[in-house]
């Protein structure tokens, strides 16, 4: 009988190891099926991105979700020369204001991959509260770095997690 | 015995090999905590609730490991925070589901949220921040059999209310069928030549017994229709058209006429440059899974109020429109424009102009009889309006940078609401016409330092109403002018400090002159905020620190705990 119990033990110890080794508490990307600003269907999980990934909850409604993306897009094309990453916008605006979000986009010459998720399944995945919240993703879609709201000078502090993830 | 024991072993020698390869899956949720601590204050309409202390929490937990996905949140509300139903208490289980998916089956069990087409047929939705909540409890099966297809059903009871820690779930039954196809996967030249077209369908039935002494009502009601979305390059156009059978309910005062909704979006952007025109026509379109409930409660679809949602403290809050789902003809224009850089400084200059409006529908009487037993009430149809006006809205707004750390952001709204229908007021008839101009300066001071201002004020409020031969006689004002002004500063990236103060400087009684005076402080590490707040504040979309939120009208001490793990 001991014998039994010491082999259940090293059982559930073995199990236990697997979980710590490959992390239970990391943060993935979950699989979510939306559509992009053209229609084209994606699945969140497989964007198949190269590089550092951003992943900025934001709402037509949400000014400072849209001085974060603004700010953002000025130096955009620095830190995609430098680093590889690519910032998906999420837009969580529902029926009421989605139609819109292409004029804003376009309007403003954002260069982000525009996501829509007009239900919130991708929000509710992410364990999102409140826009802005921000994510970078390594290229395994863990995630590495995520910040709630946002204030000027957010950015900075992004760009440094984003230099670090790229090794620069 | 021995074999048993060797059985484990290898079992568990095995399983330790796997460790490498299978994963024990991913765990992520969120958590919220709000604690209020409320006085009474007459003046602005603010009680204190008897045990003075309210408390909200939430955490939702999910798990995914491959192709299963399970999760479950537990919610408390000891009592629930003021704007939460107020039959909402107890600490349990708000939510649980147990799901698979692959790339051609997705079939979840439990409570899922769920939207058919823009959600004017079905919508199961939450906002933890309203306190608004339809999950469905039942089974979702999502298939996408070939590429381009798919299709969901969902069958289900809607969620409620939640009482002495349960779930209370609707009395009627809601289930649903929707397909979409996409033409681009079945013609790949669309593909090339800019055209991409989706189409859609759905069906929505929900079942109620007939519990009713004095009608015979139906048991069953059915709402179906189409969809379709167009791209041709930059330029979009897509529409919804959703016809619902008879229906008497509460809402509608048990009348037996069928209902309609529609949209149409008709957009062009490029860069620099966008414009949306949007159109909207609902009839009797209130649907809910029980025919007598009221408020925000057991709505299967959703009808977007079709006008900008706005952000700036005065202009959400005194006079914000809601949908009218009994029926209303709307329209909405968005233009954007980029003046480019070079022609009024060194930054380009974004204007956005938007204008909304919505009537009444035209309802004829003609051939019907009221009296009869039909209780088919009047003949519409779909965008047949009338000359009652509910809500219109013209604003503009442009944005000025002077160099990287300093800009200006003029802003400018003239807003007309029908008090009779959309209820803002208690204290006015007629239509309420109002203009609004903001002024909202921002300036970095140095990598981390920010400092943001806004200036609002509220003129010109007039109240008209509609003499017998249909002119407008101005008749009086509401609350009159107002002041506000917001300042907000922030150390990036963990702090944030604002003060905001409402002023009703033009009350015409000189005791209600009042000043609604909010200050608020927050610490925020990476996915973690914690913020305070004490003050007065009007009902409304309230934005500060930056994140928005829905909150009522409360004199207290609010503290409020975020966490996304």
């Amino acid at each position: 009988m001991k014998k039994i119990a010491f082999l259940f033990l090293s059982l559930s110890l073995s199990l236990f190891t697997i979980a710590q080794e490959d992390g239970v508490f990391v943060k993935k990307i979950p699989s979510v099926k939306l559509v992009d600003m053209d229609g084209k269907p994606v699945n969140t999980a497989e964007l198949g991105l190269k590089g550092p990934v951003v992943f900025s909850f934001w709402a037509l409604w949400c000014s400072p979700c849209k001085r974060e993306l603004n700010t953002i897009h000025e130096m955009y094309e620095t830190w995609q020369e430098e680093t590889g990453v690519t910032v998906v916008a999420v837009s969580i605006d529902d029926e009421k204001t989605k139609s819109q979000v292409p004029v804003y986009v376009d309007g403003k010459g954002w260069e982000y991959l525009v996501l829509l998720d007009p239900n919130g399944d991708f929000k509710r995945a992410m364990g999102v509260n409140n826009v802005p919240h921000t994510f970078l993703v390594d290229t395994n879609g863990n995630v590495v770095y995520s910040h709630n709201s946002y204030a000027p000078g957010d950015e900075d502090k992004l760009y440094e997690e984003i230099k670090k993830l790229a090794g620069k | 015995m021995k074999n048993w024991i060797l059985g484990i072993c290898a079992l568990s020698g095995s399983l330790t090999a796997l460790g490498q390869s299978i994963s024990a899956g991913s765990i992520t949720g969120n958590m919220e905590a709000t604690f209020q601590y409320l006085n009474a204050d007459s003046l602005i309409g603010a009680t204190q609730p008897s045990e003075k202390g309210l408390l909200n929490s939430y955490m939702n937990v999910f798990y995914t490991n491959g192709k299963f996905k399970a999760g479950t949140r537990i919610e408390s509300y000891l009592p629930r925070i003021q704007g939460y139903p107020n039959r909402f208490d107890g600490t349990g289980i708000g939510m649980r589901y147990a799901g698979y998916a692959n790339d051609y089956i997705d079939i979840t069990l439990g409570n899922f949220y769920e939207q058919f087409g823009s959600g004017i047929s079905f919508r199961a939705y939450e906002d933890r921040n309203l306190g608004y909540d339809n999950a469905m409890d039942g089974v979702r099966l999502i298939l996408r059999p070939i590429e381009g297809v798919q299709i969901k059903a969902i069958y289900g009871r809607q969620r409620y209310s939640f009482q002495g820690g349960k779930v209370i779930v609707s009395d009627g039954l809601t289930r649903g069928i929707d397909a979409q196809l996409r033409l681009n996967s079945f013609f790949h030249r669309m593909d090339s030549v800019g055209l991409d077209i989706t189409l859609g369908g759905s069906f929505v039935s929900k079942y109620q017994a007939d519990n009713n002494e004095e009608y015979i009502l139906p048991e069953n009601v059915g709402s179906y229709g189409g969809r379709f979305d167009i791209r041709f390059k930059k330029l979009t156009f897509n529409g919804e058209y959703i016809h619902k059978e008879n229906d008497p309910s509460a809402d509608n005062g048990y009348i037996y006429n069928s209902g309609h909704a529609a949209l149409a979006n008709l957009g062009y952007s490029k860069k620099g440059f966008g414009v949306m025109l949007s159109a909207k026509s609902v009839d009797n379109m209130s649907l809910r899974s029980d025919r007598t409930a009221g408020l925000q409660d057991l709505f299967i679809n959703y009808l977007p109020a079709m006008n900008k949602t706005h952000t700036y403290n005065l202009v959400a809050t005194l006079y914000p429109y809601a949908t009218q789902p009994l029926g209303e003809i709307a329209y909405q224009g968005e233009l954007l424009y980029n003046i480019p850089k070079g022609i009024l400084g060194k930054y380009a200059v974004p204007i956005n102009v938007n204008y909304s409006v919505a009537y009444m529908p035209n309802r004829s009487m003609n051939g019907i009889d009221i009296t009869d037993s039909s209780r088919i009430m009047y003949k519409t149809s779909a965008f047949n309006m009338s000359d009652s006006l509910l809500w219109q809205d013209f604003n503009i707004n442009a944005t000025y940078k002077f160099n990287k750390n300093l800009y200006v952001i003029g802003s400018y709204y003239n807003i007309r609401i029908n008090n009779d229908v959309s209820k803002i007021t208690p204290d006015a008839h007629g239509i309420i016409s109002t203009q609004i101009g903001v002024l909202e300066l921002g300036w970095k001071i140095n990598k981390k330092h920010n400092i943001r201002a806004e200036f609002q004020g509220l003129f010109n409020q007039k109240i008209y109403e509609k003499d017998a031969d249909g002119t407008f006689k101005r008749v009086g004002d509401d609350k009159g002018n107002w002041a506000t002004g917001v300042l907000e500063y922030t150390i990036s990236p963990n702090w944030f400090f604002g003060i905001m103060d409402q002023f009703n400087y033009g009350n015409k009684d000189a005791d209600l002159r009042l000043h609604y005076v909010t200050v608020s402080a927050g610490w925020i590490k990476e996915s973690t905020r914690v913020t305070i707040n004490y003050g007065k504040q009007r009902a409304g979309l309230f934005c500060v620190g930056g994140v928005c939120r829905f909150v009522p009208a409360s004199n207290g001490l609010t503290l409020s705990v975020t966490h996304s793990f």
